[in-house]
């Protein structure tokens, strides 16, 4: 699959990948620990012990970019697979089967739909706050329905082609076609929706930490760290940048992997 | 046209019961004990004792069973007897429909703008090709991989900080109104731009148009008499998926520049965990999605009756 996709894709491939490596090794390697506090040495710049500077309480900052987007990385994964595998396979089956199961899942998918996803987001951090497993299930809940629609529109006009009807008058059983006619008409929109959803979780979840209902401190959180470092802009611009710079490198690299859906410049 | 109105007053049931209900959950699953939470948000954390949790218990009815007070508040929640707040004890109705109205004045500054600039960046790019085609394409690629606090943080550090014409936060003057409609307007308009040069380009290449220019209208005369309403229509229905974005915005934005609409009061009730006003602030929201959404709608109908559905 990997060479199907475009350079630009591969450029986010690469990009995404090259970062949670050098995160990973970071939290791995760093001899500090992100809650590790050392009030002499607050909002150092960046030296050879602490390669990006300190933060207002003497933490590394190396060592809490690298922890936040490994986070990141950890929270978007398993809301895309989640929501990924949860929308498909209802979509499908939905698809496939019609009825009262479409009935009933019309009813569920308004409901979701008629609410922004960060209102429906916040009520539930609300419930919870400060965990990461109720942000999962929040933001999971939002964009699964992103994909059970596309993958019922698709499903819906390739159970009528001709091709399925023969393969299932061949005798050969549900898994079958769903492999061979279903699978590969869906992979393509699947992978784009996948993208955004990634940029879209870790967009989520940096935003609930800028409005300080996320994820809780001494945790390092990139939203967080934006909206706690941002009063030492005067004395330490450039921590500031950091975990706002590894945002946008985050969403840049997802949106490079969804391919230029919008902009088909060429 | 009435479909589209019935579809949008179902959701608009379907907002407020759904609201009702998360916030109701919400309300019973929260650690600890509610009336000692409340107390001490009202008297203080030092000076709660099982006196004042009681007075509070019985003030607001906390031990009656669930199905009593989901009846109970969703009857209330019909009545738009949104309740008192936990924490101020003023009516929630009264600070949200404050609130509502300058998100309203905030959403509808920052589509406008969102609109003006995308519409001349795409037309613009759409007609001149080449490099400047492209440095608008990675411009805004480059402002879609910030999300829409990055924006705020960087407008705020370079007009109001390193070189200060315009307030950082706050409300009142019109120059308080600048900033955040701007932050918002830029987020925005980062994804239309290239919907609206897509479209320019789709229509200005269609047979239709070309045949236009042929018969000998001048390039202005096309473009008004063929363009515009053709490449309209896409243009505004895509505002109407970004509405999510634009309400998402709305609470990163307000809460950046303390501007005092629903989305700031939404964090702030969150944090402070006074349930009667996140409940009637993510009504608000939910209300205010589905009106602009309506509004779209409409004027999808208005520019193109040939009955667009859904």
């Amino acid at each position: 699959m990997i060479l199907q996709l475009k350079i630009n894709q591969k450029v986010g491939v690469g990009l995404l990948l090259g970062l949670l490596l050098v995160a990973s090794s970071i939290v791995q390697l760093s001899p500090y620990h992100i809650a590790d506090q050392d009030l002499s040495g607050r909002l150092l710049a960046p030296s050879a012990e602490h390669w990006l500077g300190t933060d207002h309480f003497g933490r590394d900052m190396l060592t809490r970019i690298a922890s936040a987007i490994q986070l990141s990385f950890v929270l978007s994964f398993f809301c895309v697979l989640t929501s990924a595998t949860l929308g498909v396979s209802l979509g499908v089956i939905t698809a496939w089967k019609g009825g009262r199961m479409a009935l009933g899942m019309d009813v569920i998918v308004n409901i979701l739909l008629a609410l922004p996803g960060l209102v429906l987001v916040l009520l539930f951090a609300a419930i919870v706050p400060g965990s990461l497993l109720v942000l999962y299930l929040a933001i999971t809940l939002t964009q699964w329905v992103e994909y059970f629609r596309v993958s019922r529109a698709i499903t819906n006009t390739i159970i009528n082609s001709p091709a399925r009807q023969l393969s299932q008058m061949m005798g050969f059983g549900p898994w079958y076609q769903f492999r061979r006619h279903i699978w590969p008409e869906l992979t393509h929109s699947i992978l784009t929706l996948a993208s955004f959803g990634g940029a879209n979780a870790i967009l989520t979840m940096a935003s609930l930490g800028f409005v300080y209902v996320g994820i809780q401190p001494p945790l390092a959180e990139l939203g967080l760290m934006s909206v706690e470092l941002f009063p030492y802009y005067a004395q330490a611009p450039w921590i500031l940048v950091q975990p706002l710079i590894a945002i946008a490198t985050l969403v840049f690299g997802f949106h490079l992997l969804a391919g230029n859906k919008h902009d088909g410049a060429h | 046209m009435w479909t589209l109105i019935k579809h949008r007053i179902f959701q608009l049931i379907l907002v407020v019961w759904g609201v009702g209900t998360l916030t109701f959950v919400l309300m019973r699953n929260l650690p600890g004990d509610m009336a000692y939470r409340i107390a001490a948000s009202r008297y203080g954390q030092d000076s709660v004792d099982s006196a004042a949790a009681e007075i509070v218990r019985q003030e607001l009815g906390l031990d009656a069973s669930w199905w009593q007070s989901y009846a109970h508040w969703l009857t209330d929640l019909v009545q738009f007897n949104l309740g008192k707040s936990l924490v101020s004890g003023l009516p929630v109705i009264d600070t949200v429909q404050h609130q509502l109205g300058h998100s309203v004045l905030l959403a509808f500054t920052g589509v406008l703008f969102a609109s003006l600039i995308a519409i001349a960046i795409g037309v613009l790019s759409a007609f001149r090709q080449g490099a400047l085609d492209h440095g608008f394409l990675w411009l805004s690629t480059l402002l879609r991989s910030m999300p829409v606090f990055v924006i705020g943080l960087m407008l705020i550090l370079i007009f109001a900080v390193a070189w200060p014409i315009l307030p950082v936060a706050g409300f009142g003057t019109w120059q308080h109104l600048v900033l955040p409609t701007l932050a918002l307007a830029l987020s925005l308009a980062a994804v239309s731009n290239r919907v609206v040069r897509n479209n320019t380009l789709k229509v200005i290449r269609a047979p239709f148009y070309q045949f236009a220019a042929i018969k000998g209208l001048s390039p202005t005369q096309t473009f008004i008499q063929h363009g515009i309403r053709n490449i309209s229509v896409p243009v505004i229905a895509f505002i109407g998926i970004q509405l999510v974005t634009v309400i998402e915005g709305i609470v990163m934005i307000e809460s950046l520049f303390s501007w005092p609409g629903i989305g700031h009061g939404l964090a702030h009730a969150i944090f402070a965990r006074d349930i009667p006003v996140i409940q009637g602030c993510a009504l608000m929201m939910g209300i205010l999605f589905v009106l602009l959404n309506t509004c779209v709608d409409l004027l999808c109908h208005w520019i193109d009756p040939r009955g667009a559905q859904s």
